[in-house]
């Protein structure tokens, strides 16, 4: 602890009832989620300061300075190139007609929230991890169970499919990712041949197989990304840049090239490049975390999902914000974005148990889809975009279509 | 790891990644909206989620598939 410690005891604003210890110049967490989420003090008391502290702050606000000009000579570049809105130049597109969304399946077997998802490249088979340290794997078309892990931690936050469909890659509160090859016997007993790869000193919050089963990405509450080599577990380049726990990530599409984005609690999102470890872009609109971002199959922008209960678009070319999908009514935060094959729709799942189904292209909301029974934590939509899948808090996932 | 660096750390890793950011090259949003309109455009016919599939090749209508009892 740090010498400013006040035992000042206020509640939690997640779950309202746990009081904190606050260390006042540093973010502090509740205690009953141990490394969900970070929050930061709306405004700390100035305690009283040593002459060394003063020139501390002295750089500090000249720092901030710097930085605050730097910002707005950014804004000021990007906003020169913005000549138009998207919904204006999509005006003289077809609308979309109706649709028709129900849940066709409901995957039940996990016994507490479940957290995340993956697809398998089959189109057939998904994985997914929940808070009680179970890690599934179905086939989507019969509901059946193909698959099940018991991992030694609980919260399960991450969880990936390999890109030959023969392993999965999962992780959570134990700060590592760990690689099980998936068998065809059933009496296999999966959890002896686990091979750890990832070491984060916090929470893995997301991880992702790259183009190959060799090459896991991953991104943590340490507030930094890596990627690991899968056979000897060692750390390949790591991505620092985030000022806070890194939430979500996702790859852009092969063709386009070896780039990733992230997300985290600082409110930003990040484009690296996978092979110099760079920030080549970053994007900080959003005014709260932001839970969930995903490449546009065109690999030339990126959406985001945040706290703020809206949903963003970024086009990297033109390095900004295009698009924010948002209603008054919404007042909930997003979990988890995804979109349909063409990127005409973006589908949200939010804390308020609904999935909204957006217009990507003009902007307005086309559907909203109910059936959760507790908030939605996790979507995606299947390789072929047949249908998506989503995972939520009410320990079932559910097949659209 | 960013929960260990101090204010001053931070700031100063946000900095040099603005100077670097500044200079980055960008196109207008009125050429990139386009090109996104024409991309979506081109892919909308193969778009199951929107064309909707004829039920007897969609997988997920219909009967479940169900299990052989053997």
């Amino acid at each position: 602890m740090c010498q400013h410690v006040e035992s000042t005891e206020i509640n939690c604003l997640l779950c309202k009832n746990v009081r904190l210890l606050i260390c006042l110049c540093s973010p502090f967490r509740c205690r009953s989620l141990p490394a969900q989420r970070k929050i930061y003090m709306r405004s700390p008391p100035i305690p009283e300061m040593a002459t060394q502290e003063v020139q501390l702050n002295e750089t500090l606000a000249h720092l901030k300075t710097e930085s605050e000009t730097l910002k707005s000579k950014l804004e000021e570049e990007r906003a020169k190139l913005h000549d138009v809105e998207l919904h204006q130049v999509a005006e003289k597109v077809e609308g979309l007609g109706q649709f028709v969304m129900k849940t066709r399946r409901t995957l039940k077997g996990h016994g507490n929230k479940v957290l995340c998802m993956d697809w398998c490249k089959d189109k057939r088979r998904i994985v997914s991890s929940s808070q009680d340290g179970k890690v599934i794997v179905w086939d989507a078309f019969t509901t059946n169970k193909e698959h099940a892990v018991t991992m030694p931690c609980t919260w399960v936050m991450a969880c990936a499919y390999a890109p030959s469909g023969c392993a999965v890659a999962c992780g959570g509160l134990d700060n590592k990712c760990s690689v099980y090859p998936l068998s065809l016997d059933k009496n296999e007993n999966l959890a002896a041949k686990k091979k750890s790869v990832a070491m984060h000193t916090n929470y893995l919050s997301a991880c992702s197989f790259t183009n190959s089963d060799m090459q896991i990405l991953t991104s943590s509450g340490d507030g930094t990304c890596a990627l690991w080599d899968v056979e000897s577990g060692q750390l390949l380049q790591s991505f620092h840049g985030h000022a806070a726990d890194v939430l979500c990530l996702d790859l852009a599409p092969s063709e386009t090239g070896n780039t990733f984005v992230s997300g985290g609690c600082d409110k930003k999102a990040n484009v690296w490049d996978m092979r110099s470890g760079q920030c080549i872009q970053s994007f900080e609109t959003h005014e709260s975390d932001i839970n969930s971002v995903r490449y546009y199959p065109s690999g030339d922008a990126f959406a985001s999902g945040s706290d703020d209960a809206t949903c963003r678009l970024y086009d990297l070319r033109a390095d900004r914000e295009v698009a924010i999908y948002s209603k008054e009514s919404i007042i909930f935060g997003v979990s988890s974005v995804d979109f349909s094959l063409s990127g005409r729709l973006l589908f949200g799942g939010y804390n308020d148990y609904t999935i909204n189904v957006w217009d990507v292209l003009k902007g307005t909301r086309v559907s909203i889809l109910f059936g959760h029974e507790n908030r939605v934590s996790t979507l995606r939509v299947s390789p072929d975009g047949t249908a998506f899948c989503t995972g939520s808090w009410d320990h079932t996932l559910r097949i659209w279509a | 790891m960013a929960r260990d660096m101090s204010d001053k750390e931070i700031l100063k890793m946000e900095l040099e990644q603005l100077k670097k950011e500044v200079n980055t090259p960008r196109t207008p949003v009125s050429a990139n909206c386009a090109d996104t309109i024409t991309f979506v455009e081109g892919m909308l016919p193969n778009d199951p989620l929107i064309k909707g599939v004829p039920d007897d090749k969609n997988p997920y209508k219909g009967d479940k598939g169900g299990c052989i009892i053997t």
